[in-house]
């Protein structure tokens, strides 16, 4: 079976997952979203690219940040966004997602940018668009589940080869909540695409995945050997809703072992950068000092994510 | 076909344009061609003119049909285009579909007094009313058929011929 984010040519028309993606279509993306992320530096930060097209936010979880980057990308496009406030909305009196996704495109929707709890639901709506002859409507997986957030792990990969130019000769450390993070998993595969010689996942046995070296990483229980020698260092959440679940003792527990604080990150390369997909606890997995720090590139991460998703949004509309 | 050499005809659009460009007038090259006659032009031409460049990708009326080329460039106007006169150099004026998202994405910067257009070659075929105010020669060519400007390492220009890839674009 083809792969059903690419068209008969090899060309991007769905984005779900990392997995899979071809290395030159991630570079392209990442090129693309370069002279993107300069318009941002204009007065007028629009283009006309999308003029006409509507694109439909589909979240089905809660989202600030991923939502407002989608819908400020999407407008500086000079698309027309469509927030559904979907708690609020038919799912709630029984509806299906496709028939959902069906009546949204009979409104003439172009893209659906979609985030759902379960794994595979933005799969699902493409493969039913696809199999339906409906092609010219494509679908931007926004996180699903624990599977994958590919624009998040595109928007880090940008980050990365922003600072550190090139991938091939990097060590990147993943830090913490590895099990439930669909960020780690798509930022892995695009790291592993591109060529990153060696990528460490550092964490709790309670937080890592039981088949995590089988995707090509170095696993780390200990975070001051894990951080030897890093040039990217990339906490995650520690989901606090997990603190319950008896994987972890306490969340100042957690903070001992594995929040990065300066003293940590000395261990790491001088010129080291720190990154997080928000949003942070300050004091569980992160120290203030870290997170505000010199190194951090927190905040140019939120800045570049509306170019990576300009960029992938654009490409995805053409014909 | 016999094609005019790049240089002589550089030569002689810089011919036309000294003393009748304004001598702050900035300039703006269309990627890629454009881009390198403006800096030759920029030299040539006596006055302070500095150098921008447009990448119109994101400004083509062709989008929705052939979609987003590899490689977009960064546009960069290293200078305040509200009030400005401005000339837009390309290589090859065609349909005059580049010359019209490049006007448009100027005015996204801000509103220029005034903008001239400078080609290397004008071959005919508009398909919108857009007049070169400088031009470096006229040439008929068949429609089959496209103009290509190359720079060499040295940064000599050479023009050739090539058989049309698809569509008509400039």
């Amino acid at each position: 079976m083809r792969n059903p984010q690419l068209d008969a040519n090899g060309g991007l028309t769905h984005l779900l997952t990392l997995e899979g993606l071809p290395a030159e279509v991630i570079v392209r993306i990442l090129d693309t979203a370069v002279p993107f992320a300069s318009i941002a530096e204009r007065d007028v930060k629009k283009v006309p690219l999308l003029r006409g097209r509507s694109v439909f936010n589909l979240f089905f979880e809660s989202s600030t940040r991923t939502r407002t980057t989608f819908e400020i990308a999407a407008k500086r496009l000079s698309a027309d966004v469509i927030n559904l406030n979907i708690g609020a909305s038919s799912t709630n009196k029984g509806e299906t997602l496709l028939d959902t996704v069906d009546n949204l495109v009979a409104m003439n929707a172009d893209m659906f940018v979609v985030r759902h709890g379960q794994s595979g639901a933005p799969h699902l709506i493409a493969t039913h668009l696809n199999r339906t002859g409906r092609t010219h409507v494509h679908v931007v997986n926004a996180g699903d589940g624990r599977h994958a957030h590919p624009t998040q792990g595109l928007l880090d990969l940008f980050t990365i080869r922003h600072y550190k130019r090139d991938f091939r000769g990097l060590t990147v450390a993943v830090v913490g909540d590895v099990l439930h993070s669909r960020v780690a998993r798509s930022l892995i595969h695009g790291l592993t695409t591109l060529g990153t010689p060696e990528v460490r996942v550092i964490g709790p046995q309670t937080l890592l995945p039981a088949a995590v070296s089988a995707m090509g990483v170095h696993v780390y229980h200990d975070m001051r050997e894990g951080l030897m020698g890093c040039d990217v260092v990339v906490m995650l959440r520690l989901q606090n809703e997990r603190m319950k679940g008896a994987l972890l003792p306490s969340a100042g527990e957690y903070f001992k072992h594995y929040g990065l604080t300066p003293e940590k990150l000395a261990l790491a390369k001088a010129d080291a950068i720190v990154m997080h997909p928000g949003p942070m606890n300050r004091g569980v997995e992160i120290d203030s000092a870290v997170a505000d720090g010199e190194r951090s590139v927190i905040l140019p991460q939120v800045t570049f994510g509306i170019a990576v998703r300009m960029a992938v949004m654009s490409m995805l509309a053409g014909p | 076909m016999t094609l005019p050499d790049a240089e002589l005809t550089l030569t002689a659009l810089a011919e036309r344009m000294r003393g009748a460009v304004a001598f702050d007038a900035k300039f703006v090259g269309i990627y890629s061609g454009g881009a390198w006659i403006a800096e030759r032009l920029a030299r040539m031409i006596p006055g302070e003119h500095p150098v921008g460049y447009i990448d119109v990708s994101f400004y083509r009326d062709d989008f929705a049909r052939t979609g987003l080329k590899p490689a977009v460039k960064c546009t960069d106007l290293p200078f305040q285009v509200e009030g400005a006169t401005i000339v837009l150099v390309d290589d090859v004026l065609y349909t005059g579909r580049s010359v019209r998202a490049a006007i448009n994405e100027l005015f996204d910067f801000g509103r220029p007094a005034c903008i001239e257009l400078a080609v290397l070659i004008d071959r005919g075929g508009r398909e919108l009313p857009v007049e070169p105010t400088y031009t470096g020669a006229r040439l008929a060519v068949a429609r089959d058929l496209t103009v290509a400007l190359s720079r060499d390492a040295d940064g000599a220009l050479a023009l050739a011929i090539e058989r049309a890839a698809g569509g008509r674009d400039a």
